[in-house]
């Protein structure tokens, strides 16, 4: 009979059997790891960085906020140009060759960038506000066109711009209702009004943010906040907390295919490159957790052990007598 | 009728019994002394053997750390400190965890612990290591604090590429919060029985080339 056929009996039928205590060694297990998280909670504790809000966010940048909102009219943020499965932006997809499974499912999960983040919270606040119904008014009736001579023109007198009072102000120049509506969206990101703004789905409850996250995810102060933590793909944030902590360590091999080429060149090898990073980088930890799954049937893979000595250090019990005997 | 038939007779009524077919079932496959052994093998004798029993120790640390913090609500461990323990207590057991489910990994494959009929029960092992990653994963998502938001932001664009953000949308608080305490747990629990159920019915394995073993 073959070994994998057998039963436990019949596979250690010869073979001497000493005592053993399974509870016992399970108990003074949970003891010895309870003693040891006790310990470490007590005394090294966990990370917590409060989170960032809109209205933090727009307190301590109000610069990157305004030109984030001005971004997200003129449809040049991340978000506004994303694909799917927010918005269905031609070629805007990852795609390896014809391979681009983040098109398979369409637009799940629709966000129109303009609409959601910066035009529908300031109808809900035009309602006693005439400059800013106004304002509005004359934005939705301007063309195409017209919009983007002023996004592209706030934009650029951006770069230059004041804080003053915890407001931004810019050159003059022609700007059309720009300057009105995103100094009325930066009151209300200030004040606290646009984070329940940015939450409004016709329901009571609320669980999802992904509106809000996503504003967020198009400045830059998440980013400039997250960089003195290391928790950047480049620095292989998946692996870093907040604080002096350990962050998910077990991912060390995923975050390290985006440290090394092809996806940190541009142009990269075999249409692998840092535009595609996350879908090539993806399709390698499935082949690879594949193969570690399926070890017991890839020849080399499962000979090594036998090849490394390691497993001689850990049965050298079983070993040594044999070697005596020789 | 004599007493052969009814003893035939008595057989045939054991037979279509269900119940008593699952529990002959169970001592042939796995007796209680397999299930919880008093004796094992000499050779049973390096700490290697340890890191399977610790991770599932941490295991236990992990879930009973994760149930007290889900009954009090995800936003208990920032306002109050004894909160904040139990979240420490969490973080902790689950860095263990992991230290020692690798350790664990690595120590089998040394092993080759696959051989002898054993597969499966390595399969299942590589499952419940990649089922733990996807809870942690979410773990770190339910946070709700500075971390969970910067992770969430960029992992959406790996889930995206890999077309599983449609489904699984990492910046939805509610859907990764039921993820982690409700289902991720749950399979992770399940798979780990399993293959504890596995490795007592099998045995552990010998050493390579142990005296009259084939190579299957």
């Amino acid at each position: 009979m073959k070994q994998k056929d057998m039963t436990q009996d019949e596979y250690y039928r010869g073979i001497r059997m000493v005592p053993y205590d399974l509870v016992k060694e399970l108990m003074l297990a949970l003891a010895g790891v309870g003693i040891v998280a006790i310990a470490a909670a007590a005394i090294i504790s966990s990370p917590d960085e409060p989170p960032v809000t809109i209205a933090s966010w727009s307190q301590d940048d109000p610069v990157d906020f305004v030109t984030t909102a001005t971004g997200e009219l003129a449809g040049t943020t991340t978000s506004a140009g994303y694909g799917q499965p927010y918005n269905s932006t031609e070629d805007a997809a990852q795609k390896w060759g014809p391979f681009s499974p983040q098109t398979w499912f369409g637009v799940r999960i629709p966000i129109d960038s303009a609409n959601t983040f910066v035009i529908q919270p300031l109808q809900r606040a035009a309602f006693s506000n005439s400059e800013l119904s106004s304002a509005l008014d004359a934005w939705s009736k301007a063309g195409s066109d017209q919009q983007g001579k002023w996004t592209d023109a706030y934009t650029k007198a951006l770069a230059d711009a004041k804080v003053v009072d915890n407001k931004v102000t810019v050159a003059d120049g022609d700007y059309g209702s720009l300057p009105v509506m995103m100094s009325n969206l930066l009151g209300m990101a200030q004040s606290g009004g646009l984070d329940g703004l940015l939450q409004i789905s016709g329901r009571f409850y609320q669980t999802d943010y992904t509106p809000a996250l996503l504003f967020m995810g198009d400045g830059g102060y998440l980013g400039t906040l997250a960089d003195k933590w290391s928790l950047h793909g480049d620095q292989w944030g998946m692996m870093n907390e907040t604080g002096q902590y350990p962050g998910q360590t077990w991912l060390w091999l995923y975050t390290m295919w985006y440290q090394v080429f092809p996806f940190t060149d541009e142009q990269g090898v075999l249409g692998l490159n840092a535009g595609n990073a996350d879908l090539g980088v993806i399709i390698i930890m499935t082949l690879l957790t594949a193969a570690l799954a399926l070890v017991p049937l890839i020849p080399i893979l499962r000979d090594i052990p036998r090849w490394v000595p390691i497993h001689r250090l850990i049965w050298r019990g079983y070993y040594a007598p044999r070697k005596a005997k020789a | 009728m004599d007493a052969n038939s009814e003893s035939l007779t008595q057989a045939g009524r054991e037979s279509a019994n269900w119940t008593l077919r699952v529990r002959r079932f169970i001592d042939r496959v796995l007796p209680m002394d397999h299930l919880l052994p008093d004796r094992q093998p000499y050779f049973v004798g390096s700490w290697v053997y340890v890191f399977g029993v610790i991770t599932l120790a941490s295991l236990v640390w992990v879930v009973v750390s994760g149930v007290v913090r889900s009954f009090m609500g995800p936003q208990w461990w920032h306002v109050s400190s004894v909160g904040r323990f139990f979240n420490s207590l969490h973080f902790w057991s689950v860095q263990m965890f992991f230290i020692f489910m690798v350790l664990h990994l690595w120590g089998q494959y040394f092993m080759a612990s696959w051989r002898h009929g054993r597969a499966a029960t390595w399969l299942i092992g590589v499952v419940i290591f990649a089922a733990s990653i996807l809870t942690a994963f979410t773990g770190y998502l339910s946070q709700q604090n500075f971390d969970s938001q910067f992770i969430a932001v960029n992992a959406k664009d790996a889930m995206n590429g890999a077309g599983i953000g449609a489904f699984f949308n990492v910046l939805n608080f509610g859907q990764m919060y039921g993820l982690h305490v409700m289902l991720l747990p749950i399979a992770v629990t399940f798979l780990v029985a399993w293959h504890i159920v596995m490795v007592r019915t099998k045995g552990v394995v010998k050493p390579i080339d142990a005296e009259g073993v084939s190579k299957s």
